[in-house]
């Protein structure tokens, strides 16, 4: 057990262009969370519902890479709010699936998802390619988060295993050197 | 009966057949130096790099050098280690490697590397090149994006006749591995199978087969690369 | 096709190692190398298709597409760009009608950059079908597309004006100069050919090795490598078939003086091919010269001709009984990397031009796994001085490790680019006096594989014990945009040139080009020229020369000319990355809805 000497550290965490896997990973950790909540607090994050930032954070875990303008904005809000940054998995560290689309121009990605696509080709009849004001803008190509902002920590896998953000985490909070076991040290 | 030459190795004297590449014998010696385009029993090209050592001082690639009498061989310095990751950093983000679908993931040599030197993050820019699947060859699928142009395919596979199936093409960082549509016509199960064990990445795999080891059992889920020396 | 095909085949005996004569014979023939023509290659060869597409692709000469019925090559080299290569290319494209990179849609032009053709003192120069056409300015390239419309040929389009010199010679009928602005002591004396080798083979092969040794020759191609030390490794090397190579690839940028020297003087040239084959017991030497040279083919051969019914070549070559030496020549097809004498090697046996692993080192095992020594032009020519004047007379010249003449290639902003040949020992300032250089911000020593200097630094020497030089310097006057102008240029041409074997140099050379871009386009940071900077070690254990020295136009000036990157560097807080543009990021987003 983790001794409760300092102040919580206060947490953020959000998935941009990822699939929540990193989230659920970190969720894995069990009844370790229990340890955890003991130690940090969470702000703006999906796991406690906290839309927008309400206090200055220490850590912020970020899953996915940028896709589109919102990714980008919410990123740079981490930024602006966490004096540390975590990205979090394959698609934070290097765009992930989602960038196999970054050799083909967004033209074509867009034209094969809502023009020709075998799915919507016969259903699309408007020809439409959804483009709502309230819709976030699809960026040229997905964009890892250290190309967007200033990551400070990259912690890989997809997921990275429960027992690396564990270990991750515990060294964050208390300060001590984070040990990469080979066990946890994955890129699937 | 072979001769045997003496050659300092990390400081401590130690035998190999005379002519031996240096990669084999510092292993047979006990000394793990890292590879990557190299293949035991395949001519060595001295392509990727990483073996890179100093011999007397100065540095040169260890698959390609044979050992001689007298030899002084360093195998890991910080500046060396250094260099290594470096490599496996630049492979990393000149290509488009993406682990997680890989059907090689486990069992990569480049990831293993990488493992070994616990890269989180490649330092170079991410080049994202435009690259091709072909998958045109009836029992060979050729993912390019993972391509880490080793050439051991084109050194280490060969029909019947002796000639090559696959050969560089281009120059630069636009170099590709072309498959021959004439050679490989012949192409058997076992040859395609060769090819995709011969391939360190996963570029190279056999249709209509992959992800046949669970997560756990695959080569390099356990142990680091290197550990068997 | 078939026909042709065979008969040049036929031509080079089926020999696979001739592939690089097959290819540029074939496409002299066809134009191009269409895909069947390289499967009827490849079936009648009987290699692989492959195998005959790797050595193809390899070169920027050889064409898989048509590349119109007549074919611009304009060279995009930063001496070019100086001289206003930019206007030129519009010009081009707005009158042929199509960018470059392409082919006119009648098919009749095509346009393409290629890296410095060894025409640096008359910039801007390009190739048209084989025959280069110097000093263009837009005017010149409207008026060469109109000819081309109204279906000139070549030489009409090139007219009746030729260069000094031999240029005007009736094999050559260029328009190339010699802008010979120096002639020294050594290679552009005067000289009589064949007294040296008549002299040379009254002797034993070890005197005239020792001699070589003792006036202590070094390679004129930059790395310095001791000659009479090369010749004897080779001579001893165990084996009844030797070759001796003359490197005439001559690629690196603003080097040109090979040219001259094979134009002026091709037979001292020879000789010293001849003198090299005596001391190390070859029979056959081979020319090894770049495609942009093709022009002085028909004179080379002319001038081996001669020299064959001179006796100073062929079946008892000078008069010696038993010395049977001659030349032949071989063409590259435009590759850089082939001036390392491993790669060239290579490609003289038909495949691509990729170094080699050493040790074996060529003298030992080289052309087709033979002893082979690779000498380069201005070498062999000072190899026949010394035979004609003495080791003695050598060593007054020049420097404590750098004997004799240097002879210099220089261009970019000075009064008088052209031909200098010096001593060595001459410092940087003598040289920008010589040639009428002022305000000058940089000089680029050796071209882009050599450093590039700042002012405090023009007082040092040329030689190999300060700056060591292939030859070429490259005057940059204080108007230029230094990291733009000269620098991506020459990041563009490495990673152009790489052969793409070497991890770092495949990699990095391109890495190194999108950095800079960053850097010149202000969303660069002090981290990014650092990153560039840690770059160099691992560039160091690249397998050869060029990747060796790929990024030093980049570190070479971090470290003299710190200042042009710091003023373009972003600074302030760097939480966020200066280089992502959202506005760019979303640009096709927004076009591609615009649209539906």
């Amino acid at each position: 057990m983790l001794e409760k000497t300092m102040p919580k550290k206060i947490i953020a965490t959000a998935s941009l262009a990822g699939c929540f896997g990193c989230h659920m990973s970190l969720l894995d950790i069990d009844e370790r969370i229990l340890e955890l909540i003991e130690l940090v607090e969470f702000n703006k994050s999906p796991i406690d519902d906290i839309k927008t930032f309400t206090k200055e954070c220490d850590i912020g875990l970020i899953e996915g890479g940028c896709c589109n303008d919102e990714n980008v904005h919410n990123l740079i809000e981490f930024r602006k709010h966490c004096k540390v940054l975590v990205a979090l998995g394959e698609c934070a560290i290097m765009g992930g699936l989602p960038s196999l689309r970054n050799t083909i121009p967004l033209k074509e990605c867009l034209d094969e998802a809502y023009l020709n696509g075998p799915t919507v080709a016969d259903c699309n009849e408007q020809k439409i390619i959804p483009h709502d004001p309230d819709l976030p803008k699809i960026l040229n190509r997905i964009y890892p988060c250290h190309e967007v902002v200033k990551i400070d920590y990259f912690l890989p896998g997809c997921p990275p295993r429960a027992d690396l953000i564990w270990d991750a985490l515990v060294a964050l909070v208390t300060g001590a050197e984070l040990k990469l076991e080979y066990s946890t040290f994955k890129f699937d | 009966m072979a001769t045997f030459v003496k050659f300092t190795l990390n400081g401590k004297s130690c035998l190999a057949e005379e002519g031996q590449p240096l990669v084999a014998a510092a292993k047979e010696c006990g000394v793990y130096i890292p590879t990557l385009c190299n293949y035991p029993g395949i001519p060595p090209k001295g392509a990727c790099r990483i073996c890179t050592v100093l011999i007397n001082g100065l540095p040169a690639t260890a698959c390609t050098t044979k050992v001689v009498e007298g030899m002084n061989v360093q195998t890991s310095t910080p500046e060396l280690e250094a260099f290594r990751m470096a490599v496996v950093e630049i492979l990393f983000a000149e290509g488009n490697h993406l682990c997680p679908s890989c059907e090689k993931s486990g069992s990569c040599e480049l990831q293993a590397l990488a493992y070994r030197y616990r890269m989180t993050v490649p330092r170079f820019p991410y080049l994202f090149p435009k690259r091709d699947v072909e998958a045109w060859h009836p029992k060979i699928l050729k993912d390019h994006n993972r391509c880490i142009q080793c050439k051991r395919c084109i050194r280490g596979i060969h029909n019947e006749a002796g000639q090559a199936v696959f050969a560089f093409g281009k120059r630069g960082d636009r170099v590709v591995i072309n498959i021959d549509p004439e050679t490989s016509k012949t192409v058997s199960d076992e040859l395609a199978q060769q090819a995709m064990d011969l391939c360190p990445v996963g570029a190279i795999l056999r249709k209509e087969k992959g992800f046949d080891v669970p997560i756990g059992r695959r080569k390099y889920d356990r142990t680091p690369i290197g550990s068997e020396v | 096709m078939e026909k042709t095909i065979t008969a040049v085949i036929k031509k080079y005996n089926g020999d696979e190692t001739r592939l690089m004569d097959i290819l540029i014979d074939i496409q002299a023939e066809l134009g191009y190398l269409a895909d069947a023509t390289v499967a009827q290659i490849a079936k009648t060869l009987n290699i692989p298709q492959v195998d005959v597409e790797q050595t193809v692709s390899f070169y920027h000469f050889f064409a898989r597409q048509p590349r119109g019925k007549y074919t611009v090559y304009l060279n995009d080299s930063v001496v070019a760009n100086f001289h206003g290569r930019a206007a030129v290319a519009r010009a081009f494209e707005e009158a042929a009608g199509c960018a470059f990179e392409q082919v006119s849609s009648d098919g009749l032009i095509g346009l393409f950059d290629t890296a410095c053709m060894g025409m640096s003192d008359q910039e801007p120069a390009a190739l048209i079908n084989d025959v280069v056409f110097t000093r263009l300015t837009p005017t010149r390239a409207r008026e060469l597309v109109a000819g081309m419309k109204a279906g000139k040929t070549v030489a009409q389009l090139h007219g009746n004006k030729y260069g000094d010199g031999q240029n005007a010679h009736p094999l050559i009928h260029s328009m190339v100069c010699n802008n010979i602005q120096r002639r020294g002591v050594m290679v552009f004396d005067d000289y009589e050919p064949g007294t040296a080798i008549k002299r040379v083979v009254t002797m034993s092969s070890n005197e005239v090795i020792a001699m070589v040794k003792a006036a202590s020759v070094r390679g004129r191609g930059g790395a310095g490598f001791p000659t009479g030390m090369k010749w004897d490794f080779a001579r001893k090397a165990p084996g009844d078939v030797k070759y001796i190579f003359c490197n005439a690839d001559e690629g690196e940028p603003g080097t040109f003086k090979d040219r001259v020297i094979l134009t002026e003087l091709p037979q001292l040239v020879f000789e010293g091919m001849a003198i090299a084959g005596y001391a190390v017991g070859a029979k056959q030497g081979i020319l090894y010269i770049r495609n942009e040279y093709r022009y002085l083919r028909a004179y080379l051969e002319q001038v081996l001709a001669d020299m064959r019914n001179n006796n100073l070549l062929g079946p008892l070559t000078a008069g010696k009984a038993g010395f049977n030496f001659d030349v032949k020549i071989q063409f590259g097809a435009g590759a850089y990397v082939c001036g390392e004498e491993s790669a060239l090697i290579e490609s003289a046996e038909g495949k691509r031009g990729e170094p080699r692993d050493r040790p074996p080192f060529p003298v030992e095992k080289g052309y087709l796994q033979k002893p082979t020594v690779v000498n380069n032009v201005e070498t062999l020519c000072s190899v026949v001085k010394v035979m004609l004047n003495g080791a003695d007379w050598y060593n007054k010249l020049g420097t404590e490790e750098s004997k004799g003449t240097k002879v210099l290639s220089v261009s970019g902003d000075c009064a008088k680019p052209g031909i200098y040949e010096v001593v060595w020992g001459f410092t940087v300032n003598d040289i920008l006096n010589m040639v009428g250089a002022k305000d000058v911000q940089a000089v680029q020593v050796g071209g882009p594989s050599g450093s590039c200097i700042g002012s405090s630094e023009f007082n040092r020497i040329l030689a190999y014990e300060d700056l060591a030089t292939g030859g070429s310097l490259i005057i940059i006057g204080q108007h230029r945009d230094l990291l733009k102008d000269v620098v991506l240029n020459f990041a563009r041409f490495f990673r152009e040139e790489s052969c793409g074997s070497c991890v770092p140099c495949r990699a990095l050379t391109g890495m190194a080009q999108v950095l800079l871009e960053k850097i010149i386009a202000g969303k660069g940071t002090a981290g990014d020229v650092e990153n560039l900077r840690s770059w160099l070690p691992i560039m160091k254990h690249n397998r050869c020369g060029l990747g060796q020295t790929a990024l030093n136009p980049v570190i070479t000036t971090i470290k003299n000319f710190k200042g042009l990157y710091d003023q373009r560097i972003k600074a302030g807080d760097l939480r966020f990355a200066p280089s992502f543009d959202l506005a760019a990021a979303v640009k096709d987003y927004e076009a591609a809805v615009a649209e539906v």
